[in-house]
């Protein structure tokens, strides 16, 4: 009887249906693409007095400013899809994402110092592709033994208890940051991507490093590998059908607890790569952690909780609206762009309640 | 859930609340400044505003986290609007009283709107969406330079009456109990009645033709308005405000406050709040501490392990563990007959968003609601 309530519940939260739904959906929706339409038209022609110049005059500017985006994109990617392979099959709310991210991150350049054999003044040339590599491994690796560890010892016994767990994850979070800060330390630390990757090409006039499409290049990666692992596996398709229905794939004798486990391992070994990768891009300190959950949760609230295809959508949506909100708005009123970011997570909500691909239920 | 009741009065509970509130109206007299100034009202404001949390979570099933947000804007509002120079902030210098309206208008529209836009989701889904809320609020005031920028707004006066700390802590102590009345009474008002029945079963209360959307977004609204008061008190207490402290990690702080008092009870709001102040305080000052190598540098750590024992123990937090040992004391009194009848209901915690377990009898709803980790242990995964 709670079982049933509890999912019916779940079903329709969104539970405000009135007579008038249709039409204000449609005027929504109609809204978010003129809205869309107008923002292309500012972006292309009209954006006069930003740094960035309207696109039809500086196209190179809005090459590398959508290059940006898309490249920032992968990184969210790959730290959201966790989050939300984590969400889709357990309904868990992993508030430790962000740590597990930092974790990773923190460990991982300890790794590359001792590889390279210097703590400090690292460069590229130092750096081989192995230097890079290894470290990855290692810390994704910790992350998603530390991620198993806490899903085997707190979350287990209280799967379906959506906010106890969310709460329990909080926790560990709190002890995780606080126990970071007393191993590593509070100054900015930094990743040293492999001198392979670490070149500029040029795109209409402008330097572009490689090393933000190597990031893009390991994204789609792991966007490729998920899809394959997910579609075309029969643990994929026990991890989807358990996503549908946990009790009936139970039922036919699929020993559920052993996929979850699994499943969560993989999601902390994704927080922890993303932790990699984001401090060879901008470098990993403390509060990264809750920036990063941050960053998860905005990518799955636009893309819908739980959807793969959705993480793929929301981290592009995030991104560009990243890059391009500092470089389109009127150069004194640059410090408005975090706003834009609430106004993508608004309109998105107010036409789909639930995100992009998100089901309700 | 716990049944949400209004005061009622020659109950027992009123005989110890008015026990507990003359406590704390003499507290000045015996306490030190130190203690009423540093612990006491900061436990009034922090209170009132985790009581906002409990608010949402108990009336609507709505876990906030964008409460500390409310308490922000409202004191970065009162400190742009009341400044006349300064080299931060708007500097609008208006009179007292209007900056207080000014700051508590601002807050109460902007919880509006944004409980419109959060109107639709509920559960889990609440929890995250304002927590985005919370994060990129406190990105927009350490951005936006002209109403604080990373720096804050500094030197912000108090008003004149509550210049003593002691005035300051009764203007707390005053605001919590008429929000701590008034939470209660709220739920036998149509409003409130109704707002719980959405927590419970909203298809079923649209389907009567009760507005979802509006009971939660109206909720939300009046839980931004008191915890603006509580952002009132708390910049006339600091003097300052700056983005930093309105940050994840102090949004999280006041989760946990509400999480450690428990999440079901009014009462644990403010039981939290001075827990927390408590331990802030004074941990550093108990024996052994520095043999044990917890320095008050790892309070964080002894923060997040006691939030972490408490949710597995009992999401219900320190009030639900307590009543956990009166029920099982009674328990060990009563007859077994109504041991059975406990043993068979399902009890609600935190994680449930289904209705209140179907027991009308108080004895066994109360029975029930102890043996939440004794239910939960065997039905793994089973309860969705």
């Amino acid at each position: 009887m709670d079982a049933q309530s509890t999912q019916s519940a779940l079903l329709h939260r969104d539970g405000g249906v009135s007579p008038s739904r249709g039409a204000l959906e449609l005027t929504l929706t109609w809204g978010g693409r003129v809205l869309g339409a107008l923002v292309l038209a500012w972006v292309l022609v009209l954006a006069r007095g930003t740094s960035a110049g309207p696109a039809i005059e500086d196209p190179g500017r809005f090459l590398v400013t959508l290059l940006d985006g898309v490249t920032f994109a992968g990184l969210l990617f790959v730290v959201a899809s966790g989050f939300t392979l984590i969400f889709g099959l357990m309904r868990t709310v992993n508030m430790a994402h962000g740590s597990l991210f930092l974790l990773s991150a923190f460990i991982a350049i300890r790794v590359q110092q001792a590889m390279v054999g210097k703590t400090r003044n690292i460069e590229s040339a130092d750096v081989g592709i192995l230097d890079w590599i290894v470290p990855l491994l290692v810390g994704a690796s910790i992350a998603a033994v530390v991620g198993i560890v806490m899903q085997q010892l707190f979350l287990r016994w209280n799967q379906g208890q959506e906010l106890r767990q969310a709460l329990i994850t909080l926790a560990i979070s709190v002890v995780l940051a606080d126990q970071m800060l007393r191993e590593f330390g509070g100054l900015a630390v930094r990743m040293v991507w492999p001198r392979e990757v670490t070149h500029f090409i040029e795109i209409f006039g402008s330097r572009y490093a490689t090393s933000r499409l190597f990031m893009l290049a390991v994204a789609i990666v792991v966007g490729i590998a998920l899809w394959v692992w997910l579609t075309r596996t029969r643990m994929g398709m026990v991890i989807r059908a358990g996503v549908d229905d946990e009790q009936m794939v139970r039922a036919l004798g699929i020993n559920i607890t052993l996929v979850f486990a699994i499943t969560f391992f993989v999601g902390a070994f994704l927080a922890g790569m993303g932790g990699v990768m984001g401090a060879s891009f901008a470098g990993a300190a403390t509060g990264a952690d809750g920036d990063w959950l941050l960053n998860s949760l905005v990518v799955v609230i636009i893309g819908g909780l739980g959807s793969i295809k959705g993480a793929v959508a929301g981290s592009l949506l995030y991104g560009l609206v990243i890059a391009f909100s500092p470089a389109y708005l009127p150069s004194s009123y640059t410090f408005y762009s975090i706003i834009l970011t609430f106004v993508l997570l608004a309109v998105v909500l107010a036409v789909r309640p639930n995100g992009l691909f998100g089901r309700a239920g | 859930m716990t049944r949400l009741t209004p005061l009622r009065l020659r109950s027992p509970g009123t005989v110890v609340l008015v026990v507990v509130l003359v406590l704390l109206f003499l507290l000045p007299t015996v306490s030190s400044t130190f203690f009423v100034d540093f612990v006491m009202a900061r436990t009034m404001m922090l209170g009132l505003a985790a009581a906002t949390i409990v608010f949402l979570s108990a009336y609507g099933g709505m876990i906030s986290l964008a409460q500390l947000l409310f308490f922000g804007i409202a004191g970065f509002m009162y400190g742009n609007a009341v400044l006349e120079s300064g080299a931060r902030g708007l500097t609008l210098g208006w009179p007292g009283w209007v900056s207080i309206v000014f700051a508590l208008v601002v807050t109460t529209v902007v919880a509006l709107l944004l409980g419109a836009l959060a109107s639709r989701t509920t559960g889990i889904y609440y929890l995250m969406l304002t927590l985005v809320y919370g994060v990129i609020g406190f990105y927009v005031f350490a951005q936006v330079v002209p109403i604080s920028g990373p720096g804050g707004v500094t030197s912000i006066p108090r008003p004149e009456v509550l210049a003593d700390p002691v005035r300051l802590y009764y203007a707390g102590l005053v605001l919590s109990v008429i929000a701590y009345v008034g939470f209660r009474a709220l739920s036998v008002t149509p409003f409130g009645r109704s707002l719980q029945g959405v927590r419970d079963d909203p298809v079923r209360m649209a389907s009567l033709g009760f507005n979802v959307p509006l009971h939660r977004m109206l909720a939300f609204t009046l839980a931004g308005f008191v915890a603006g008061l509580a952002g009132l008190l708390n910049v006339w207490w600091n003097g300052q405000i700056d983005p930093a402290s309105i940050g994840i990690g102090p949004t999280l702080t006041l989760l946990i406050i509400a999480v450690i008092g428990g999440m079901s009870r009014f009462e644990g709001a403010w039981v939290g709040a001075f827990v927390y102040l408590v331990a802030n305080n004074y941990m550093r000052d108990l024996p052994l501490v520095d043999q044990l190598g917890i320095t008050e540098a790892r309070f964080n750590t002894i923060i997040g392990l006691l939030v972490l024992l408490i949710m597995v123990l009992s999401p219900e937090g320190l009030v639900g563990i307590f009543e956990k040992a009166r029920a099982w004391w009674q328990r060990a009194t009563l007859t077994p007959t109504t041991e059975a009848a406990s043993t068979a209901t399902t009890s609600t915690g935190v994680g449930r968003s289904g209705p209140p377990a179907t027991a009308d009898d108080p004895a066994a709803d109360t029975a029930a609601r102890s043996d939440t980790v004794a239910h939960d242990s065997p039905r793994e995964g089973t309860d969705r």
